[in-house]
């Protein structure tokens, strides 16, 4: 649960965030150890040297005074000041007790500092003892001493005991110093360390950022993207991974484009070479349609089919001409400005279906068309709607805004629509999606349409031409309603 | 029946056409490349060309070229054979002087009515005889002529018919559309390069200066007019 958490956090980090913030930490980690170390190491040797001067030199101190038994309590306290004075490295007070008698070098005669723990120690070693103690938040460095007389080996307490007691505030304040210069010393590293932080960060997030913008400009399709490889760690291998990859793939991709060029390029030297004879076929068609009539019967048969399917197959080899042109990107648009309305009227007038198609044709809708294209989307659509769907087949033209067309207000380049609807039984929605495929045939059964099965194709192209678009969908009513939009165009 | 001269390198093409117009009563003489056409010319004294542009060796632009330079031949009407798609050439085959195409395959009674079009006269509106006059041309209607300060124009068949179209109806605009249909007698949806490539021929022609037109004028987004001089 929290792992999904963090990762869930990390996720939304960026890559950049995390990694200064994991700099950071371990920057922030290795000066606090340090920092910590150094107090612990500095302290003690500070107050090692502390005690070690103190116990050492009240001994010596000691061992200097000229003690005659018995003591009374005024030699005792004079013993004790005696020794007051002489402390080192910093003056201490100084108690001492002999049997019952207690004196010390300050107003009080017995110290409040000095353990019970210390006063045990000291009994039973004559070499001293010393405990640090701390009363109302001052550190006391506390010395117990027994006083020895003989020399060596024979040495034997003489029952005096003295104690030093000394202040170590001013150990204690150079600590408290060296915590604050281990805090100020913290802070400012942290800082410096934010600078590799981000250099690290950006020496790995610029080739990350590179692959991302390569990755994103391959995507938009330029295949020859490639990053510069950079030292040689494992994002430089990622990067030559990734440029081995582009080349392999540039390369399939442009194979592909070959053979698709191929293809293309087969088809449109296909329907070249079969224009020629189909030309010297054409012009003599009408020679055998003429003397048909006087041949027997087979014959006749024969030669009628000839010009029929002669006739076709120039259609189709002229849809294929034109279909190829397009893949090629080589159609032009030789535009004029026209009367839309006209211009469906004249097309259904050329063809005879002014009886079999009602025109829904509002007048004063002028644009920019290449009127030979025009005319074919529209008698390409209607002439399908006429062979697929039943009568009445109805075009209806719309205009929409436009500075001339269709009395909409003007501003934006307008553009026009021109809906071809039937009233058949509509297309199979299953079927709609590749109505405007080549050579698709909506009835699987007929081999063969009346058309070239490119109509549809070709209407679509020749809108896509004029930057407009056709589309089929069924009416509320039942039949196939082909909608072509086209813009209107500028004005000349 | 007009005499035709086909000038057609593909030989199914050329037997097929000749094949199919001879059948309908046209005298027709064909030829092989664009020289031997240029031969034919002085010995057959054809009516019209029917022109392949796509020739071995010389090809169809430059020989539309010679016949439109040559002093005897330069009326002659030009129908251009060629292929959809070969736009480019269609363009430079009009700017030579060619007065139209038909795109193969074609049916031979397309071809006919093509050579009838040319062929041709517009309707006489009537009524008037002799000259008439816009500003320096002088036309003739019955005749058949132009002439520019009292000097004869040289005007191809479409070009002549054209301005004669134009002349007849001073200030009228008409649309590409409506003079391919009455002038060269194509669908509406025809090919609007034929009349600007004309126009471009025209006021080479009988302009003063051909960039500042004042006879064959163009009314912006909607075709061409004739004056106002």
């Amino acid at each position: 649960m929290r792992r999904r958490l963090v990762g869930r956090l990390a996720g939304r980090l960026g890559l950049r965030s995390r990694l200064i913030a994991a700099f950071l930490l371990v920057a922030a980690v290795s000066a606090a150890t340090t920092a910590t170390l150094t107090y612990r190491e500095a302290r003690s040797v500070i107050l090692q040297q502390a005690q070690d001067t103190a116990v050492s030199q009240f001994r010596d101190q000691i061992a200097t005074q000229h003690l005659t038994l018995p003591m009374t309590a005024t030699s005792l306290e004079h013993v004790c000041v005696q020794l007051a004075v002489q402390g080192r490295p910093r003056p201490w007070i100084v108690f001492g007790e002999y049997g019952k008698i207690t004196a010390s070098s300050s107003d009080h005669p017995t110290s409040s500092v000095v353990s019970a723990q210390l006063r045990r120690l000291t009994r039973t070693n004559a070499h001293g003892s010393f405990q640090r103690v701390v009363k109302g938040g001052v550190p006391w460095l506390t010395v117990g001493m027994p006083v020895m007389f003989g020399e060596g080996e024979n040495q034997q307490r003489t029952g005096i005991v003295l104690y030093a007691v000394m202040k170590l505030d001013t150990e204690e304040a150079n600590i408290d110093a060296m915590v604050t210069a281990a805090r100020d010393g913290a802070l400012p590293a942290l800082a410096v360390a934010l600078i590799p932080a981000l250099l690290a960060a950006r020496s790995v997030l610029r080739p990350v950022r590179d692959l991302r913008r390569a990755a994103s400009s391959m995507g938009k399709g330029a295949l020859d993207t490639r990053i510069e490889v950079r030292g040689s760690d494992e994002l430089a291998d990622l990067a030559w991974t990734f440029n081995e990859s582009a080349v392999e793939l540039e390369r399939s991709v442009e194979e592909l484009r070959k053979a698709e060029a191929r293809a293309r390029r087969f088809a449109s030297d296909v329907s070249h070479e079969l224009r020629t004879p189909l030309a010297g076929m054409l012009a003599v068609t009408e020679v055998l349609d003429e003397d048909a009539e006087r041949l027997d019967p087979d014959t006749a048969a024969a030669v009628r089919l000839i010009s029929a399917e002669t006739g076709k197959l120039a259609t189709l080899v002229d849809d294929l001409m034109e279909i190829s042109r397009f893949d090629a990107k080589a159609a032009e648009l030789n535009t004029d400005e026209v009367d839309v309305a006209e211009m469906i009227r004249k097309t259904l007038q050329r063809r005879h279906w002014e009886g079999k198609v009602s025109a829904e044709l509002p007048d004063g809708t002028r644009a920019m068309l290449d009127p030979r294209r025009f005319d074919i989307i529209v008698a390409n659509l209607v002439g399908n709607a006429l062979r697929h769907g039943s009568q009445p087949v109805t075009v209806r033209l719309y205009a929409y805004g436009g500075t001339d067309g269709g009395g909409v207000a003007d501003g934006a380049a307008g553009s026009l629509a021109v809906e071809v609807t039937d009233a058949g039984p509509g297309v199979d929605p299953a079927v709609l999606p590749h109505i405007f495929d080549r050579f698709f045939k909506a009835d699987a059964a007929r081999t063969r349409s009346a058309g070239s099965g490119l109509g549809l194709a070709i209407a679509l192209e020749n809108a896509r031409l004029h930057g407009g678009t056709v589309r089929a969908a069924n009416g509320p009513a039942g039949g196939a309603v082909f909608t072509v939009e086209l813009p209107v165009g500028e004005a000349l | 029946m007009p005499r035709v001269l086909l000038i057609e390198d593909d030989p199914s093409v050329r037997e097929g056409v000749e094949l199919g117009l001879r059948r309908r009563g046209h005298e027709v003489r064909a030829a092989e490349t664009g020289e031997a056409g240029l031969m034919e010319l002085t010995s057959f004294q054809p009516e019209l060309v029917l022109l392949d542009l796509m020739l071995p060796g010389m090809n169809g632009v430059q020989v539309c070229r010679r016949i439109r330079e040559t002093e005897e031949t330069s009326l002659l009407p030009i129908i251009m054979l060629t292929a959809r798609g070969d736009d480019f050439d269609v363009v430079v085959g009009l700017e030579a002087g060619a007065d139209d195409y038909i795109i193969k395959p074609a049916r031979t009674e397309v071809i006919e009515a093509r050579i009838r079009a040319v062929l041709r006269r517009l309707a006489d509106p009537g009524g008037r005889r002799g000259p008439e006059f816009h500003g320096d041309l002088a036309l003739d209607r019955s005749g058949l002529s132009a002439s520019k300060s009292g000097e004869r124009l040289q005007l191809a068949p479409s070009e002549l018919k054209l301005l004669l179209y134009l002349a007849a109806s001073p200030e009228q605009v008409f649309s590409r559309q409506q003079l391919l249909e009455s002038v060269w007698e194509h669908s509406y949806h025809g090919d609007a390069r034929l009349v600007d490539a004309c126009v471009r021929r025209l006021r080479h022609k009988i302009e003063d200066i051909p960039g500042e037109p004042r006879y064959i004028q163009t009314v912006r987004g909607f075709g061409y007019r004739f004056g106002p001089l």
